[in-house]
């Protein structure tokens, strides 16, 4: 039983199953054999629908959607869990193999508080009186860098940050000292900037516990971060597995290069340089509630200014809530700006969509993030494409499906395909859809909100691909927007970067590598994790923010409280100024005057 | 968070979240009133002709009309009648020579008991229902109980009170098919003859609230967090009662009050079949008699009684929610 040689979980011949209607079943994962040595992290990568979650959850002798588990041996320690039965699987769940979860926010329940859920696994098994658990949460949570740890765990989910929540949710795993922690993509729903700070938690805190781990994941670069075996899916079936630098780095299998190469975009030549402008935006604000002397009641964006060219890329980058979605409904004039102006070529365009001319409407289309609600499941795809065209340009009939082959030719689909409803179609296939479904209307500016977020890395690719494509040939000004910061470099001829709101910095490709940036696109820059395995160790120096208690009050610079590079006396009291250099524009006090002895000096002046 | 101690305490939120709701109780109450005012108004005939009969003469009518007090506007009616319904007198029927407060006391007393017994039998019974059949989603315990509650949805009361009757009354003589509500009878016979009418309320009532029980709760069965306490080893029964009952309360009491609202008004057929002196009763026959105070006065009941019961499902419902109470 203590044979140090023996691995602490074990895996063969696992098999799960659906019942289908017809009594017949599906085989959902098939052959599935691994293991696992003490202490060890195993990564399940692959796209979704691959079985990765699966497989987790049949290590929990639990299914989602009822499936059948057979399997010649699953082994965690000394338990059998193919040979235990309800009861003793409840026993187990919780107290001997964890779980955590891709949405913190969705896991823990929004009607009591956090700390009577993260103790419950203790209590629920009995391990330990209510106070004694207590102690042992707020142990765990000082210890997962969680801050106030006496109270937090009084709050409701509600009243607690993403990044807080899903370390909350961590402690909840650990606090019984499990065997075999499962994490399903921990940190997929955070944003990249607070993902760094919750993989190092995460790491350091499976490491203290001495726990074995499975780590389900489809971004390579955080399982190059967190593993130290890799098993590669594809539909459910074992691809390639091996140690994680060696599937990482010289990957055997055809289907792990295609990921590999999916996750790391290749950089683009730049667009037509200075080319007619066609889209311009100047000194825009919008936001929501009353509007008052150009100011809205919760303001969003602040005076957000650029210009973008016939064929031209921009990409606007920033966190969750910064305003990247709203700036593109104010250009689609879904949201009138409570100020500024939007030009499109050389005429102004009206705030308000009903305001604006059919012809202004025709120019300015915008594919929306997400496929699945934009497009009406009860239309084909004929239906769903036809309408734009006899929207804007008048044509029915046999010439509209012409114009629809044609489109679905564009967009690499097979033109039989516009006789299914959109309902039926894959992921990818429902994008592309939504993609010509705003071509169709012949655009000058394209808006593509978040467009592969919802995709798998090499479908999404390829969707960026056919864009890219397309804005070429067809000389259409496109904005990207998106938190991806190697996307939008590897696509983009311009970077806008928002924080809060403000647009911090506005960078051009040429002048990206070599020159000297706003804290927060260095922030932005330094997150995105690496395939390289040292990555994550590497970003345990970074400064922290200089004056975290700091408070941004009127026009203040946003980014303050978590800049690690603050000039005391200045960032806190005057606006920040907008500094000019060529292809770049700088919304700091630093900029263009960090000299390397200045920047010494502000980094400990920053540590005081 | 920073600053947490500057945020005025979490009380505050919600007495004034509940504040609002209990004024806007009162706001509808007033507009019932109105309602309630012009619709009797509307009906054809008053009180003055219902009491002189078919031979009396126009100017009978009229001076009896002046007398009381018919013929003011109706604005200074409107208002008179409800000074003195706020001041708990809600008038004189001149049709019954009574007070329409001692009209209404015992009535509304029966009406009471009733409503409460079948509501502590209901809920209960729907509660139950309602859970088990959630919990058991899709197996044939739940399609059996599906079947049972739809049908009973679907059932006339009439059909179900007579059928009551004829099993119970009629073939096994067990309980009385009149109900006797007299001063002296004891508790168990006023039980006994209270069984009937009861289980008859209970039936249709009980039907409903486990329908929309089982919704609320099925709904909640589904969200993530319930997957979480289940990996978390946590058994069934306390996922039921400790994490999907503070979230499905607030649909599951509204729910509850809509429906133990109607054991108010409602119950006409009901106290008709078993004779039992309700205040539904009371009031069909004021209408008959067009004697406009009592008819007035146990519409605003009813409305009252309405409206407390959503008005008591909202507040549990702010109160259960942490989103709304801190």
């Amino acid at each position: 039983m203590t044979d140090p040689a023996r691995p602490a979980v074990e895996v063969s011949g696992l098999c799960i199953s659906v019942e289908l209607p017809g009594g017949s079943s599906r085989p959902i994962v098939e052959d599935i054999s691994f293991a696992i040595p003490k202490g060890e992290v195993l990564a399940l990568i692959g796209e979704s629908g691959s079985g990765k979650t699966t497989i987790a959850l049949a290590m929990m002798g639990y299914s989602r959607f009822g499936g059948h588990i057979s399997a010649d041996c699953i082994r965690v320690g000394d338990m059998r869990i193919d040979q235990m039965d309800a009861a003793g699987l409840r026993r187990l769940r919780g107290s001997r193999v964890a779980y955590i979860a891709q949405s913190a926010a969705a896991a823990f329940n929004p009607s009591r508080t956090i700390i009577a859920q993260v103790i419950e696994p203790l209590t629920v098994h009995g391990l330990a009186s209510p106070a004694a658990a207590r102690q042992r949460a707020i142990d765990l949570f000082r210890e997962l860098a969680l801050p106030w740890p006496e109270t937090i765990g009084d709050r409701y989910p509600h009243q607690v940050s993403g990044g807080q929540l899903q370390r909350l949710m961590a402690a909840m795993a650990l606090i019984t000292g499990p065997e075999l922690v499962i994490l399903d993509e921990p940190t997929t729903a955070l944003d990249v900037t607070t993902q760094v700070e919750v993989l190092n938690v995460f790491k350091s805190a499976l490491a203290k516990s001495g726990a074995t781990a499975i780590y389900v994941s489809h971004d390579l670069a955080v399982v190059a971060q967190m593993a130290d075996r890799i098993v590669v899916l594809k539909d459910g079936r074992i691809a390639e597995q091996g140690e994680a630098a060696a599937v990482l780095h010289q990957p055997q299998s055809d289907y792990a290069k295609t990921l590999l190469a999916a996750s790391q975009p290749v950089e683009r030549a730049a667009g037509p340089s200075r080319a007619d402008s066609v889209l311009s935006v100047e000194a825009v604000h919008a936001g929501y509630g009353r509007i008052r002397e150009g100011r809205a009641a919760m303001p969003v964006i602040a005076d957000v200014s650029f210009e973008l060219g016939k064929g031209q890329s921009l990409g606007v980058i920033g966190e969750s809530g910064s305003g990247k979605s709203t700036l593109a409904r104010v250009i689609a004039g879904l949201l009138p700006a409570s100020a500024g102006t939007v030009r499109l070529g050389g005429e102004t365009l009206a705030a308000g969509l009903a305001e604006r001319s059919k012809e202004q409407l025709r120019r300015v289309q915008i594919v929306f993030q997400n496929a699945d609600t934009a497009l009406n499941p009860a239309q084909t795809v004929f239906d769903t494409l036809a309408r734009p065209l006899a929207f804007y340009h008048g044509i029915t009939g046999a010439a509209a499906s012409d114009r629809v082959a044609r489109l679905l030719e564009t967009i690499q689909l097979d033109p039989a395909l516009a006789r299914r409803r959109t309902a039926e179609l894959s992921g990818g296939q429902k994008q592309r859809v939504n993609l010509a479904r705003a071509l169709a209307a012949e655009p000058d500016v394209l808006l593509c909100d978040e467009v592969t977020s919802a995709l798998d890395t090499v479908v999404g690719a390829a969707i960026l691909e056919l864009i890219d494509g397309l804005r070429r040939d067809l000389g259409i000004a496109t904005v990207f927007i998106s938190h991806d910061l190697s996307m939008v470099r590897a696509f983009c001829d311009e970077m806008l970067v928002l924080y809060a709101g403000q647009a911090v910095e506005m960078c051009a490709k040429e002048a990206f590598p070599g020159s000297a940036h706003h804290p927060y696109t260095d922030l932005l820059v330094a997150s995105v994790p690496e395939l390289d395995s040292a990555w994550l160790a590497s970003r345990g120096g970074q400064p922290g923010p200089a004056m975290p208690e700091a408070q941004v009050t009127g026009e203040l610079c946003r980014f303050l409280p978590r800049c690690p590079l603050v000039i005391t006396g200045t960032c806190d009291r005057l606006p920040p100024p907008l500094i000019t250099a060529p292809g770049q524009r700088v919304l700091c006090h630093r900029h263009g005057k960090a000299e390397p002895s200045d920047q010494e000096h502000l980094v400990t002046g920053a540590s005081r | 968070m920073p600053g947490q101690a500057a945020n005025p305490p979490a009380w505050l939120g919600v007495s004034r979240l509940v504040a609002k709701r209990v004024l806007s109780a009162l706001l509808t109450l007033l507009l019932v009133s109105v309602v309630i005012f012009v619709a009797a108004s509307l009906l054809p005939g008053d009180a003055a002709q219902e009491v002189l009969g078919q031979s009396a003469t126009a100017e009978q009518v009229a001076a009896l009309r002046h007398e009381m007090g018919l013929d003011r506007p109706a604005v200074t009616r409107y208002a008179d009648w409800l000074t003195s319904m706020l001041r708990g007198d809600p008038g004189w029927s001149y049709i019954a020579g009574m007070s329409v407060r001692d009209l209404i006391g015992t009535r509304l007393v029966n009406t009471l008991s009733l409503a409460g017994v079948t509501a502590l039998v209901s809920v209960v019974l729907a509660m139950t229902i309602g859970l088990v059949s959630a919990i058991n989603r899709g197996a044939r315990l739940d399609r059996a109980l599906n079947v049972v509650t739809l049908s009973l949805v679907a059932m006339p009361e009439f059909l179900i009170a007579t059928v009551f009757v004829l099993i119970f009354s009629v073939k096994l003589v067990w309980l009385p098919s009149i109900a006797m509500i007299s001063e002296e009878a004891t508790w168990g016979e006023t039980l006994r003859s209270c069984a009937l009418p009861v289980a008859c309320l209970a039936f249709v009532v009980t039907a409903q609230m486990a329908r929309l029980t089982r919704a609320a709760v099925a709904d909640e069965l589904d969200r993530p967090y319930v997957e979480m306490a289940r990996l978390k080893g946590v058994p069934l029964r306390r996922i039921v009662l400790f994490h999907i009952m503070p979230n499905a309360a607030g649909p599951v009491l509204n729910a509850m009050a809509l429906s133990l609202s109607y054991l108010m008004g409602g119950a006409l057929v009901i106290e008709t079949i078993f004779s039992y002196p309700g205040l539904a009763s009371l009031m069909v026959n004021a209408v008959t008699s067009r004697d406009m105070p009592l008819l007035q006065a146990c519409a605003m009941v009813f409305c009252a009684a309405y409206l407390a019961l959503i008005l008591i499902a909202d507040i549990v419902a702010i109160l259960a929610n942490p989103r709304l109470r801190a």
